[in-house]
C-alpha cells in the first residue's frame, strides 16, 4: 500500500497519524500500545507482523520527554509504519511488547540500558551493552559524552597530557 | 677496551654495559643472545582481536602478508601458551577486566603490541565507553597507529618489537 | 580407609541402587575465544556435551558510536557509522547517507548511485569471503581461511585504488560519493570478476559434498520461518527458511529496481542452507557488478551540484595518497576568498538538515541494516540509531542451539555471521 492509503487505513483505529517523506507515523498513548500493536498485526490489509527496531529519543526541553519509536513492517505487503509513544520524564515506564514480538527482547534491554526507560513485564530487564555495575544512562541528553572520566568501579584516568608514570 | 660490537653486530648496549657483560662472562652473554634470538624468532601471539584491526591482523597472518615468515602464524587461543598479545581493536570498559586477566594469564616473558589508534589512545572514540589507551591497563611495548593500520605497518611494529627483544633481552 | 569419592552412595553398601547425582555444568565461552567470531560471550548450561540453555552476553565492544554522532557534524557522522559493522562499511555509510538525503530531500546523481551499488556489492562479496574464511577455520577447514583472505586482498586492492583505504572508507558521502573511479579501476574489477567464479567453484568442490562439512552443517541449527520472523531475524538466515525477503527487492533504494538479480532462498532452514545461500549470493553480486560496470561507461558527476550540501573539496590521487588537488588548493588559497570561506564553513559547520525523522533500511550481507535518523534542524544529528542485523540475529542463538552439542553451537554462530562491532556499536 502506498503511504496515503496506509495512513487512511491506520487512521480508522489510531487517529493521530502523520505522513512525512514517504513514511507513515502513528502516535499512541502508553495505555493503548499493546492494543494498537495487536490490531495492526491482525488486520489483514495491514498485517504488520515484523518488528524491526525499538528505540528512544530524548527531548529534554519537551514534554513528554522520551519518545519511544517502534518500526513495524509487513512481510506480506512490504509497507512500513512507525509507532511512537511519548513518556514523561518522571514516569518513564512502558509495557513491554515481548509477548507480541519476541524480537523486542534485546531492543528493549538496550533502550533501558542507554535511556533508563523501564519496560514493565519484560522477562529479563538488565543492562546489555554496558557493564552491570554502570551508573547512569549515557544516551540521555543530560549526560556528558564522557571521555576519560568514566564512572565505573571508581576509575579515573586523567587526560593524556596530565598522565604520570604508573 | 670495552667493545660495542660482538661478531660485527651492535649489541644495543652502551660501552659500560658491554664492559659489565664481559665481566659477567662471555658464556652468559652468548646464552643471553641465543635465548633472545630464539624468543624473537618464534613469538606466538595470543588471539585478542576485537574489532576492525582484528580483520587486518588476520589479513597480515593470511597469504599475502604472511606472518609465518617471522614465526608468528600460530595464534594461540590459550594465553598460557602465548607470549605476545596484540591488542587489535577498541577496548571497551566491559572488556578491560578481561584484557587484564588474559594478560595476567600469560607467562613471562610477555610483550604487548597495541595495534591501531583505538588501542593506543582511544582513537576517534573519546567517550564514556572506550578505554583511552590500553597502556592504562597493561604495559605496552610497541604502539602501531592507524585506523586500521595496514598490514605493512603492523609488520613494521612487529619487527621493531623483535629488534627490541633481540638486543635488550636479559636471561631470566 | 574410605574415599569419599561418591558421597551419595553408602560405602558400607556398595550395591545400593541410589541414582547417581546428576548436575549440569555451567560453562562460559568467550569473550576471548578463537571461535566465537569476535567478542561474544556465551553462557552455556551443559549436560555432558548437550546444550540445555544458552545465553549470549554482548556488550564487550560497546563503543558509544550513537552518542558520538550527536557531537559531530552530519558529514562526520559517516566516519563514525562506518565503523559499526566493520566488515560491511559501505552499507553502514549508504544507509546513513540515504537517510540524511531523504531528510534533506535531495537525490545523488545517477553515476554516484551506480558507484554506490557497485561498491556495496563488491563489499558483499568481501564480507561473504571473510565469513567463508572464518567459518571454515572454526569448523576445522583451515585452508579455506587462507583462500578467503586471498580473494579478499584483491578486493581490498580495488577499494584502496578507489577510496584510499582498505577498510572503513568514508567514501559514500551526503550528496554522492567523494571520488570518481580512477583510471584502471574498471580493468581491475573486470579481472577480478573473471577470476572469482572459478575460485568459488573451487571452494564449493572443497566443501559442498565434503562429508565432514555436510555432517557438521546439515540439519544443524534449524530455525523455522515463523521463529525467524518472530525473532526479527533477516538476511541469509531468514532466506534459508524459505522466506524470500530482501530489502533490495522489496524496498529498493539507490536504483536497485533497475538491476537484474535473483533473491536466493533455500528450504532447509539449517546451516548448510545458509552456506549455499551465501555462495550463491556472491554470484548474484557479481552479476550486479557487471551491470554496474556497463552503466559506468558514460562519465557524469559524482557529487550533487548544490553548494549548500556538496562536499567542497576536489580530491585527487597525489604522490602521497588522496588529498585536495593542487588546482583546488590554488583556487581557494590564492584566487577566491569566497571559495575559501565556503570551504571552511562546509567543512567545519557542514550541512543543515531540516527537522524530521527517517528510517532507512538496506540489505547488508547479514540482513536488514536500518538507520533511524532524527534531526532537529541543526548542523549536528540529534539521534542516529543503527538497527544492526547481527544484534537481532543473535537473539535466535538460544533457539537454534537448544538440545544440540557444543560443537553445533560453533557451527550455528558461524552460519549466522555476527559482527560484534554492529552488535555492540
Amino acid at each position: 500500500m502506498i503511504a496515503a492509503e496506509l495512513a487512511e487505513r491506520v487512521r480508522t483505529h489510531l487517529p493521530d497519524v502523520v505522513v512525512a517523506r514517504g513514511e507513515v507515523t502513528a502516535v499512541v498513548e502508553r495505555d493503548d500500545l499493546l492494543g494498537a500493536l495487536g490490531w495492526l498485526r491482525s488486520d489483514e490489509a495491514l498485517a504488520f507482523d515484523f518488528l524491526s527496531s525499538v528505540t528512544a529519543t530524548d527531548w529534554p526541553e519537551r514534554e513528554p520527554r522520551y519518545w519511544v519509536a517502534y518500526e513495524l513492517s509487513s512481510m506480506a505487503h512490504d509497507h512500513r509504519l512507525r509507532l511512537k509513544v511519548g513518556l514523561p520524564a518522571d514516569d518513564a515506564h512502558l509495557p513491554s511488547v515481548v509477548p507480541l514480538f519476541p524480537t523486542a527482547d534485546w531492543h528493549e534491554r538496550e533502550t533501558y540500558d542507554l535511556y533508563g526507560i523501564v519496560f514493565d513485564g519484560h522477562p529479563n530487564l538488565r543492562r546489555i551493552l554496558l557493564p552491570d555495575g554502570w551508573e547512569g544512562h549515557p544516551l540521555r541528553k543530560t549526560e556528558e559524552i564522557g571521555g576519560v572520566n568514566t564512572r565505573y568501579k571508581g576509575a579515573f584516568i586523567p587526560p593524556v597530557d596530565r598522565r604520570t608514570a604508573p | 677496551m670495552p667493545v660495542e660490537r660482538i661478531g660485527g653486530l651492535h649489541t644495543g648496549k652502551t660501552a659500560d654495559e658491554t664492559e659489565e657483560d664481559v665481566r659477567r662472562g662471555i658464556l652468559l652473554v652468548t646464552l643471553d643472545r641465543a635465548v633472545s634470538w630464539a624468543r624473537k624468532q618464534s613469538m606466538w601471539p595470543a588471539t585478542f582481536g576485537l574489532a576492525c584491526c582484528a580483520i587486518e591482523m588476520m589479513s597480515t597472518g593470511a597469504g599475502r602478508y604472511d606472518l609465518s615468515r617471522w614465526g608468528m602464524e600460530l595464534f594461540r587461543a590459550s594465553p598460557r601458551q602465548a607470549d605476545l598479545m596484540i591488542v587489535a581493536g577498541r577496548v571497551s570498559q566491559k572488556m578491560a577486566p578481561v584484557l587484564r586477566q588474559i594478560y595476567d594469564q600469560m607467562p613471562e616473558p610477555k610483550w604487548v603490541i597495541s595495534m591501531g589508534v583505538c588501542a593506543s589512545a582511544g582513537g576517534m572514540f573519546t567517550n564514556y565507553a572506550i578505554v583511552q589507551g590500553v597502556d592504562t591497563i597493561v604495559p605496552v611495548d610497541v604502539y602501531v597507529p592507524g585506523c586500521p593500520p595496514r598490514p605493512e605497518m603492523l609488520m613494521f611494529g612487529i619487527l621493531k618489537l623483535q629488534e627490541q627483544v633481540r638486543t635488550q633481552g636479559r636471561f631470566r | 580407609m574410605s574415599f569419599d569419592f561418591r558421597p551419595d552412595i553408602d560405602p558400607r553398601d556398595p550395591l545400593s541402587t541410589e541414582e547417581p547425582r546428576q548436575e549440569t555444568m555451567i560453562i562460559n565461552m568467550g569473550p576471548q575465544h578463537p571461535s566465537t567470531h569476535g567478542v561474544l560471550r556465551l553462557l552455556l548450561e551443559l549436560d555432558g556435551e548437550t546444550v540445555i540453555r544458552c545465553e549470549p552476553i554482548v556488550g564487550y565492544l560497546h563503543t558509544g558510536i550513537e552518542k558520538n554522532t550527536e557531537y559531530r557534524t552530519w558529514q562526520q557522522g559517516v566516519t563514525f557509522v562506518t565503523r559499526a559493522d566493520y566488515l560491511a562499511p559501505f552499507f553502514n555509510e549508504l544507509a546513513y547517507t540515504l537517510a540524511v538525503e531523504r531528510l534533506l530531500g535531495i537525490e545523488a546523481p545517477l553515476r554516484a548511485q551506480v558507484l554506490r551499488v557497485l561498491f556495496c556489492e563488491l563489499n558483499r562479496i568481501a564480507s561473504h569471503l571473510v565469513w567463508l574464511a572464518t567459518s571454515g577455520m572454526e569448523l576445522g577447514a583451515v585452508s579455506v581461511m587462507l583462500f578467503g583472505f586471498r580473494e579478499r586482498e584483491d578486493l581490498l586492492d580495488i577499494f584502496e585504488m578507489a577510496t584510499g583505504l582498505r577498510m572503513n572508507h568514508a567514501y559514500v558521502r551526503i550528496g554522492g560519493v567523494v571520488l570518481d573511479l580512477p583510471p584502471g579501476a574498471t580493468d581491475a574489477i573486470d579481472d577480478f570478476l573473471d577470476m572469482l567464479p572459478g575460485r568459488i567453484r573451487e571452494y564449493e568442490s572443497l566443501l559442498s559434498k565434503n562429508p565432514i562439512w555436510v555432517e557438521r552443517n546439515a540439519g544443524v541449527g534449524i530455525l523455522s520461518a515463523e521463529d525467524a520472523i518472530a525473532l526479527g531475524v533477516t538476511g541469509p538466515t531468514l532466506r534459508a527458511a524459505g522466506v524470500a525477503k530482501d530489502v533490495r527487492r522489496d524496498e529498493p533504494y539507490s536504483g536497485y529496481e533497475t538491476y537484474e538479480f535473483d533473491v536466493i532462498t533455500r528450504e532447509s532452514a539449517d546451516c548448510y542452507g545458509r552456506f549455499e545461500i551465501r555462495m550463491d549470493e556472491m554470484r548474484e553480486s557479481m552479476r550486479i557488478v557487471e551491470q554496474c560496470l556497463d552503466r559506468l561507461r558514460e562519465p557524469g558527476p559524482v557529487m550533487i551540484e548544490d553548494p549548500k550540501v556538496a562536499w567542497p573539496s576536489r580530491l585527487e590521487v597525489g604522490p602521497d595518497g588522496i588529498g585536495n588537488s593542487p588546482a583546488y588548493v590554488k583556487h581557494i588559497m590564492e584566487e577566491s576568498m569566497e571559495a575559501l570561506i565556503h570551504h571552511f564553513k562546509m567543512v567545519t559547520e557542514g550541512v543543515r538538515v531540516p527537522a524530521g525523522e527517517v528510517y532507512q533500511p538496506v540489505e547488508s550481507p547479514r540482513g536488514e541494516l536500518g538507520m533511524y535518523v532524527v534531526s532537529d534542524g541543526e548542523h549536528r544529528p540529534y539521534r542516529v540509531r543503527i538497527r544492526d542485523p547481527s544484534f537481532v540475529n543473535l537473539q535466535a542463538v538460544p533457539t537454534m542451539v537448544q538440545g544440540a552439542l557444543v560443537a553445533d553451537a560453533i557451527a550455528v554462530i558461524a552460519s549466522l555471521d555476527p559482527i560484534m562491532g554492529g552488535v555492540d556499536r
